[in-house]
């Protein structure tokens, strides 16, 4: 497919409205939605707005819609899309637009101070280090490999449709709070919250956040599932609770 | 004056990357009020994008590493122009900085006993690298980020620092912009850290994103402050080179670390032809002794894929410049070729360089667990920047503290992988620290009003040129200059002619023009960008003139050795009274006898 013309509809607006214009740009092999829409940017719309940094799918920044699809630009080959239509460009719908490809996503970062902290238990040696064994923190690695592209809010039909945003912290921030609940060292509980203001009850097993992770992360089976678990276990099962109430405790006092 | 929303902190942090972040939770964890401003959104920062590892003789996988190896690693990589003393507290302090990290909550890769796992890094006599698989920066800009917004830090995000505030020669504030709606505000404190980051986008080919404009660096030299080692430019030897649209991008030397090799079109491991003196007896004899290194055999020594990043970028230059290159321009760079060596090698290169894995299947359509890359240099770390107190971080402006890559000195001619993550962190908690300690001892300053609306007024200027020329060509044409003229190989006519270009994009830079409006429109902030560009642009080249030898990262093939004349010197540059850029030698602190005996032990 290269050099070859290719047509785009990008959207373009701000908070009062908008809708899609037409451009169009040369496409070179290997090019992806990003670099057309930069093509665009430097030569025929200097002023659209959209965010990037990376350019290799590690920042999260690049964020939007393509063809409807919830995906990083950055990683969007031009090779991989229909070109017999016009491409379609759109900023992600969960969050206030701002302008062009840009929205407000200033409510992520207001939720993430509401999970309470990492709190480890003492040290294991006297130098004051820790041990972990490589497949106790398999798991935990998996859900900080998160690079915060928000693009499984997006989907979340609960923050995208029903917009409960101040009931539900979406599943982000459902794995960042299992990654501290399982993280080997970690002692606070937060099991509590969850289940109250943190609403893990909305969600509802639809999987649509762990389809659009760009990071392969299993949102839902490795994380959403057995938080929900915990939580279930806590309050209807008060045997369980002893258990783990004595399991936590002797984790912590296990040395390796 | 213009009516300005005004912001007032103890300490304003300009930079949340990993050393602006560290920088403001130690500031913040003594008690003082502390602003953060960043450019993009909180945990965008460059550090993000760090993959390989963070440097520190924590001896986990090599009982026989300790601080002065490291030390001296460092200075034999920075070919001892570094200065001693940063290179000192970094390879001191790393270590608890790492741990450190740990008990806010990162996730290091584990040894088989439970430790901080750590890997081989080219200049690294023992594995040394703490690492997360290669997404080790992310592991570390979310551990600080989480870490520190629980720590009552007000953060600006998506602002941009225009000038540096001062009274009578000590800053009192900065004066920058909201780039959502483009709104200027002000921000007065007791002391400001700038913590900026890099200059990678002076040149076309680069690892770097948008941000890296040498803001820091120019924010201070026009407010007073040094620049150090301005001619040391990074260019790591293996970025993507194919296809067009991700060339630059960088491929970590983690791949080298777990046995990766560079070959020219000839299938010929071309490093093993050029191995220089000073490395000879660390290096590997031939390919069986190299790979045992990679498998953590202590008695081999490392392969010479492993040498230092100058050496590695300048041999590839050659194979390419003598015909013996990949299709696209490149080398060959191997990991595929282990599973001679070890079962389950695809997995193992899954498991180990994930990401790397990631990018190449979907941006190059090739799969590195059975094929090679293709690689050549990319520019991607600048060792010059602004000139510092080693101890404090503080410039020679009274309240103008500087750390991470903005700032310079720890490096010398050459950076070391992994040096730098440690390095944000140890002299960000250290400028954190000074910082909180100068603003208990002052009072906030005075605002000049008429420089804060000269500033504005010259911010907004290319709305009222809208037929102006556009930024974006103006931003090409400098990054074309810089790296045909002022790249990896240099001579004095080229940079001459590159001196005398960038007066020419100065004045056009003063006729750029931009359309729309002042909300998030970033042919504004390309306009604006560029003053900074040119301002670092005009230091590198200045600065590589002035060295007339060839050394680490700078290579003039007018003065190919080196020379004792510039052996204990660094260039300094500073602003002159005319406004003229000005640039001097400076001698080099006399290094104490116990860090001689150091590096002489290790020699
Ligand atoms: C791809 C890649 C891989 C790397 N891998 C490694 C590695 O494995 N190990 C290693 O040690 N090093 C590595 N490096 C180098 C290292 O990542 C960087 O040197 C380091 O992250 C720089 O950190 P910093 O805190 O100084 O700046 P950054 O993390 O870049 O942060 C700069 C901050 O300053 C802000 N800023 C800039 N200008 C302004 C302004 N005018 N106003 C307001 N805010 C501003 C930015 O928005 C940003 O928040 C790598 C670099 C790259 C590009
Ligand atoms: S699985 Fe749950 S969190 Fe994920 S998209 Fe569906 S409802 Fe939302
Ligand atoms: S979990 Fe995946 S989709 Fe969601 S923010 Fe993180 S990386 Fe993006
Ligand atoms: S630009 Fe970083 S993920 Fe796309």
């Amino acid at each position: 497919m290269s050099d070859q013309t290719v047509h785009f509809k990008i959207w373009r607006g701000d908070a009062k409205g908008g809708g899609f214009r037409d451009y169009s740009t040369e496409c070179t092999e290997g090019m992806v939605v990003l670099d057309a829409v930069h093509d665009v940017q430097r030569e025929q719309a200097v002023d659209l707005a959209c965010r990037w940094n990376c350019k290799a799918g590690k920042c999260g920044s690049c964020s939007a819609e393509i063809n409807g699809l919830p995906k990083l630009m950055c990683m969007a080959r031009l090779s991989e899309l229909p070109t017999e239509k016009p491409i379609t460009i759109e900023p992600i719908k969960a969050f206030p637009i701002v302008k062009d490809l840009i929205t407000d996503v200033s409510w992520n970062f207001e939720v993430k101070k509401r999970i309470k902290k990492f709190k480890p238990r003492p040290p294991d040696a006297p130098d004051g280090t820790w041990r972990m064994q490589q497949e106790d923190i398999d798991r935990v690695q998996e859900f900080r490999k998160c690079i915060e592209c928000f693009l499984c809010q997006d989907v979340c039909h609960v923050l995208r449709d029903h917009h409960l945003h101040d009931r539900f912290i979406g599943p982000r921030f459902l794995i960042y709070a299992a990654a501290l609940e399982m993280h080997p060292l970690d002692v606070e509980d937060r099991t509590d919250e969850l289940r109250n203001a943190h609403g893990i009850g909305y969600c509802n097993i639809t999987k649509c956040c762990t389809k659009v992770c760009p990071e392969n992360i299993q949102i839902t089976d490795n994380g959403i599932i057995p938080l929900k678990e915990r939580v279930v276990d806590k309050f209807y099962d008060p045997l369980g609770w002893i258990w783990r109430a004595w399991k936590k405790k002797s984790d912590r006092t296990r040395k390796p | 004056m213009a009516d300005y929303e005004a912001h007032e902190h103890d300490v304003l942090v300009i930079g949340a990357g990993g050393a602006g972040l560290r920088a403001a939770i130690e500031a913040s964890a003594v008690g003082v009020r502390v602003g953060l401003v960043c450019k993009s959104l909180l945990g965008k920062a460059h550090t993000v994008m760090a993959e390989g590892g963070i440097a520190a003789a924590l001896a986990n996988v090599d009982e026989r590493d300790n601080w002065k190896v490291h030390f001296a690693d460092t200075m034999r990589g920075g070919q001892y122009v570094n200065q001693w003393r940063m290179a000192e507290l970094h390879a001191k302090e790393a270590p608890d900085r790492v741990r450190e990290l740990e008990k806010w909550g990162a996730v290091f890769d584990r040894t088989k006993d439970g430790r901080i796992l750590q890997r081989n890094f080219g200049g690294h006599r023992y594995p040394r690298l703490a690492h997360v698989g290669d997404r080790t920066g992310l592991e570390m800009i979310r551990t600080l980020q989480d870490h520190g917004v629980h720590q009552g830090i007000e953060v600006f995000m998506e602002h941009t620092i225009l000038s540096i505030l001062r009274e009578d020669g000590r800053a009192v504030g900065a004066f920058g912009y909201e780039r959502e709606r483009g709104r200027f505000k002000i921000f007065r404190a007791k002391a400001i850290v700038l913590a900026t980051g890099g200059i990678g986008r002076a040149y076309k080919i680069t690892s770097n994103s948008w941000e890296y404009t040498g803001d820091g660096h120019s924010l201070a030299y026009e407010a007073g402050a040094e620049l150090i080692d301005m001619e040391f430019i990074q260019f790591h030897p293996t970025g993507m080179v194919w296809p067009p649209s991700v060339c630059g991008i960088l491929v970590t030397e983690g791949v080298r670390g777990e046995g990766g090799i560079l070959t020219n079109n000839q299938g010929r491991r071309f490093m093993f032809d050029d191995i220089p003196e000073n490395y000879r007896a660390q290096t590997a004899k031939d390919e069986e002794e190299g790979w045992r290194y990679c498998t953590g055999d202590k008695n081999a020594n490392r392969p010479p894929e492993l040498l230092t990043r100058d050496h590695v970028a300048r041999c590839i230059v050659r194979e390419i410049k003598q015909g013996r290159g990949s299709p696209h321009g490149g080398v060959f760079l191997d990991i595929a070729w282990i599973k001679e060596k070890i079962p389950n090698a695809a997995e193992h290169i899954k498991r180990k360089l994930p990401s790397m894995y990631h990018q190449f299947k979907q941006l190059a359509d090739i799969d590195i667990t059975a094929q090679p890359m293709e690689v050549g240099p990319t520019t991607h770390y600048i060792m010059g920047g602004i000139h510092v107190d080693p101890d404090t971080q503080m410039s020679r402006v009274p309240g103008l503290f500087a750390c991470g890559e903005c700032a310079a000195g720890i490096n010398g001619a050459n950076r070391l992988g992994g040096n730098s993550l440690s390095d944000l962190l140890v002299f960000g908690k250290r400028a954190g620290e000074y910082a909180a300690q100068f603003a208990k001892q002052t009072s906030l300053g005075k605002i000049d009003n008429d420089k804060i609306d000269n500033v504005a007024r010259e911010a907004v200027a290319p709305f009222e040129r809208g037929d102006g020329e556009n930024p974006y060509q103006i931003q090409k044409d400098l990054q074309e200059l810089m790296q045909a003229d002022v790249g990896i190989v240099r001579n004095q006519s080229e940079m001459e002619h590159a001196l005398d270009q960038l007066q020419q994009l100065k004045t056009r830079a003063q006729r750029a023009g931009v359309i729309g409006h002042r909300e998030f429109n970033p042919g504004w902030h390309t306009a604006l960008d560029l003053k900074n560009l040119l301002t670092v642009s005009e230091a590198i080249t200045l600065a590589a003139i002035e060295r007339k030898e060839s050394r680490g990262a700078q290579f003039r093939e007018d003065y190919p050795n080196k020379d004792e004349r510039f052996s204990k010197v660094n260039t300094m540059i500073s602003k002159g009274d005319d406004g003229s850029m000005q640039i001097r030698l400076e001698p080099l602190p006399e290094m104490p006898d116990y860090l001689k005996q150091v590096i002489e032990e290790m020699k």
